[in-house]
């Protein structure tokens, strides 16, 4: 219980200073919304759905992207990783609170895109938000801890790009095969994608912010 | 007497470059260390490696558990966007410090923010933020305060308030300064680093 209680406790303190701060959602939303609005505009009449969902991955991914570069900004700027590994919480719900911060901001970014995908494009289907919330997990826990790691490094803005589109293209091609209509087995896919790497990313993230 | 810190040859490099080299301490329960030396003689690094904030790259070194160790930085290490009331209430729930309310209460009132409780630490001055700094560092009653240019920025109440909590022989003081006249008189342990 007392883990769970620390990892509110961080996680609150996140959702409480983007409500004071207001930089990384209406970042994330504005940065949705031009997108889609972008790709209707950039793609030719008669397109297939296909392929304009699988736009709407590409949106959400560097949406994501957006909000998982903020993440860490008041521990980066202040030096705050220093205050909250030396208190007694178990390291790991440093990251699990911030990851499930950065999911909130997704998910109020989602609620927003997937209706104006719905305008500029055609309606998504039930198996569609199944994948995108299946998808959220996996971006905010793998997308968290390369956050951690890129933060202590000189060229952070650079490295987390470099570091997590590459182990993005699993969501997408799970995300984009979902939605597609190849159903369940994409589903399942995205499901395995997310205990794997939460696991991971749980079990390392104490090494990733020990300095050596 | 038992020791708070031990070292025995302790030392830290990054990469090529040696920081400290071969320091031996022995600091006894209660006792108070005065670190000195110039500006890039290695007293941050030094006491990054007392907190636990970082690993010595040679050297054995003995410390309290995490959780009885008090740091404080060149930065006050608080929340910006947050109030100090909000800050030290999240640092209590991290810390298990039991009766919370009443603990960040006191602290505000004897470090003189109890009035600014509810205003962002953004809208502070240097000096209140290391007010701040210092609640935060004893929230939780450390057995071992660590603390680095602890006098930066306060004023003249605020560094009697720094000398009420560096005379307070109940725990093991270790302060690093270049300007060590304000604690010299309390230094039971002196390091001086090149």
């Amino acid at each position: 219980m007392t883990y769970v209680a620390d990892v509110a406790t961080l996680a609150r303190k996140d959702l409480l200073l983007e409500l004071r701060a207001k930089e990384t959602l209406p970042a994330m939303l504005l940065f949705v919304v031009s997108a889609l609005a972008i790709f209707h505009f950039a793609l030719p009449a008669g397109t297939s759905h296909d392929a304009a969902l699988g736009l709407l991955w590409v949106a959400l991914v560097f949406t994501a992207l957006l909000g998982l570069t903020r993440a860490f900004v008041p521990e980066r700027e202040q030096g705050l990783f220093d205050a909250l590994i030396l208190a007694p919480c178990d390291r790991s719900a440093i990251w699990l609170g911030k990851a499930i911060a950065v999911l909130g901001f997704l998910v109020a970014a989602e609620i927003v895109a997937l209706p104006a995908f719905a305008a500029f494009f055609s309606g998504i289907d039930g198996r569609t938000v199944a994948a995108v919330a299946l998808a959220d997990v996996g971006i905010c826990t793998v997308g968290t801890l390369l956050g951690a790691m890129a933060v202590a490094s000189q060229a952070r803005e650079l490295l987390l790009p470099l570091l997590f589109l590459p182990l993005a293209v699993p969501i997408v091609v799970g995300g984009v095969g979902a939605s597609a209509g190849a159903g369940s087995r994409y589903l399942l896919f995205l499901l395995l994608y997310d205990a794997v790497f939460s696991l991971l990313a749980w079990a390392s993230f104490e090494y990733v912010v020990a300095e050596q | 007497m038992a020791h708070v810190i031990r070292a025995h040859g302790l030392g830290k490099r990054f990469g090529d470059r040696r920081v400290i080299a071969g320091v031996d301490l022995e600091v006894p329960d209660g006792g108070f260390l005065l670190v000195t030396g110039p500006n890039g003689s290695g007293k941050t690094t030094l006491l990054r490696v007392l907190a636990r904030l970082s690993a010595p790259s040679a050297g054995e070194l003995e410390l309290p558990e995490r959780h009885r160790l008090g740091y404080l930085g060149h930065d006050p290490l608080v929340y910006r966007e947050l109030t100090p009331l909000e800050n030290l209430t999240l640092f209590a729930r991290l810390y298990r410090v039991s009766e919370r309310g009443e603990r960040v209460g006191m602290l505000l009132e004897r470090f003189g923010l109890w009035d600014v409780r509810h205003q962002r630490v953004a809208s502070f001055s240097r000096g209140m933020q290391q007010r701040l700094g210092l609640c935060r560092v004893l929230l939780h009653d450390p057995a071992l305060l660590i603390l680095d240019e602890p006098t930066n920025a306060l004023d003249a109440d605020g560094l009697a308030l720094l000398d009420e909590v560096l005379a307070d022989a109940q725990r093991t003081r270790v302060v690093a300064t270049h300007d060590p006249g304000r604690v010299e008189r309390l230094a039971t342990v002196r390091l001086a680093l090149a």
